[in-house]
C-alpha cells in the first residue's frame, strides 16, 4: 500500500498542513466554476428548476467512490486507513432535516456561503455568521441534548456493511442509482424544454 | 463591465471536485469538509471570549481546543476552508462573475433576504453539528464511502428541502 500517505508516511505533519489549503483552494474552483456560489441556482434545486446541485454532488460522489474502490483494489489506496465517519442513525435523521431545512432557506451550503461570499455576495456572508450562532446555539444547549446526540450508534460502518454484501456490490448499485438519476434528470430538462 | 464567462459543465466541475475528493483520501486520510472549520471558529472565538479552561468544560467545544490548538488557523479544516474562499474567489475573478449584490428571489427585497441566510445559516449550524457534518463532509466525502449515516443525512436532508419548498416558495420563485 503506498496511500494515505499521510498513513504511510510520506507526508508528514507539516505537508498535511500544508495540504490543507491547496485541497480547498481546488474544492472551491470547481464550486464556483460549476455555478455553485449562486444562492438562486442551488435554491432552483428544490423548485426542480435548475438541477446543478444533483448533477455536481452525484458526479462528484461518483468520481471520488469509483476512484477510491478501483484504487483500492489496485492496492495503491488502503480504505480502511482513509477516516469512516462514525454512524449515529437518530441525530443525523434530524440533522439532516434541519440542514435540508436551512438549505432551503439560506439557498447556501456552508461550503458554497464561502464561495458566494468570496464572489462578493453579501447573502453568502449573512449564512456565514448564521451558521457561526447555529453551532454556538448547539454549544450552549449541548448539555441538554447530549443524550439524544449519542443515541442510536452504529459506530464506523457502511451500507455495505449493514447489508452484508461486498463493497463491490455497493459500488455497482450506487453506480446504477446515480446513474439513473441522471437519465430522469435529462428527462425533467427535456420535458421542461 | 466585464464580459462574464457561462459556467462549467455541472458533470465536469462535479468529476473536478470528485478528483479533489479522492486525492484528499490518497494525500491525507481524509475528505473535504466545511461545517468542522465553523466549529473550530465558534470554539476558539467562545474560548477568546470566556477563557479556554471555561470553553474547554462545554464538551461540544472541546474538541476543538485540544492541545496544541491554539488558533483556529491550525486547524487542518480551517485552513481548507480559507483555501475554498480563495480558490472561489480566483475562479469567479477570471470569470468576471465577482460582483457585489445580494442575491433573492424576484418576490423578496434584500432586506428579508438577509433574514433568510441568517436564519438558513442557523439551522444549517445546528443541523450539521446533530448530523455530525454538512453537504461536504457527510453528503460528499461519507457518501462517496459509502458510510450509513452519511447516507441518512443525504436522504433526510433532500427529503426535507422538497418537503418545505412550497413553504419556502417566496423566497425563491
Amino acid at each position: 500500500m503506498t496511500a494515505p500517505l499521510s498513513e504511510t508516511g510520506v507526508l508528514g505533519p507539516l505537508g498535511v498542513l500544508l495540504a490543507a489549503p491547496l485541497i480547498g483552494f481546488a474544492f472551491g474552483w470547481f464550486l464556483e466554476r460549476g455555478g455553485l456560489g449562486s444562492a438562486r441556482k442551488l435554491a432552483g434545486q428544490f423548485y426542480l428548476a435548475d438541477l446543478t446541485v444533483f448533477k455536481v454532488l452525484f458526479s462528484a460522489l461518483l468520481t471520488a467512490m469509483l476512484g477510491a474502490f478501483w484504487l483500492d483494489r489496485l492496492g495503491l489506496l488502503d480504505l480502511s486507513l482513509v477516516y469512516l465517519p462514525e454512524t449515529f442513525v437518530l441525530p443525523q435523521a434530524l440533522g439532516g432535516a434541519l440542514f435540508g431545512a436551512g438549505f432551503l432557506v439560506a439557498g447556501l451550503c456552508p461550503g458554497t456561503s464561502c464561495v458566494a461570499a468570496a464572489a462578493g455576495r453579501i447573502d453568502g456572508v449573512g449564512v456565514m455568521g448564521g451558521m457561526l450562532l447555529g453551532i454556538a446555539a448547539f454549544n450552549g444547549v449541548f448539555n441538554w441534548i447530549s443524550g439524544f446526540y449519542e443515541s442510536t450508534p452504529l459506530g464506523a460502518v457502511t451500507l455495505t456493511d449493514l447489508a452484508g454484501v461486498s463493497r463491490g456490490v455497493g459500488v455497482a448499485v450506487v453506480t446504477a442509482v446515480a446513474l439513473a438519476g441522471f437519465a430522469i434528470v435529462t428527462r425533467i430538462e427535456r420535458a421542461r424544454g | 463591465m466585464r464580459e462574464t464567462k457561462p459556467y462549467l459543465d455541472p458533470y465536469l466541475a462535479g468529476a473536478g471536485i470528485g478528483l479533489v475528493l479522492l486525492s484528499a483520501y490518497v494525500l491525507v486520510g481524509r475528505g473535504l469538509g466545511a461545517s468542522g472549520a465553523f466549529s473550530s471558529v465558534v470554539a476558539s472565538g467562545t474560548a477568546a471570549v470566556l477563557g479556554t479552561a471555561q470553553a474547554a468544560t462545554s464538551p461540544a467545544a472541546a474538541p476543538y481546543l485540544a492541545a496544541g490548538i491554539t488558533s483556529p488557523l491550525r486547524d487542518w479544516l480551517v485552513l481548507e476552508l480559507v483555501g475554498v474562499t480563495l480558490g472561489g474567489f480566483v475562479s469567479a475573478w477570471l470569470a468576471g462573475r465577482t460582483r457585489t449584490a445580494i442575491e433573492h428571489g424576484p418576490h423578496i427585497g434584500s432586506g428579508q433576504r438577509m433574514y433568510a441566510a441568517v436564519g438558513g445559516g442557523v439551522l444549517m449550524g445546528f443541523g450539521a453539528k446533530l448530523a455530525r457534518g454538512c453537504t461536504s463532509g457527510q453528503a460528499l466525502t461519507g457518501g462517496a464511502l459509502l458510510s450509513a449515516g452519511s447516507w441518512v443525512f443525504i436522504a433526510t436532508c433532500f427529503a426535507a428541502g422538497y418537503a418545505l419548498a412550497p413553504v419556502a416558495r417566496r423566497l425563491w420563485r
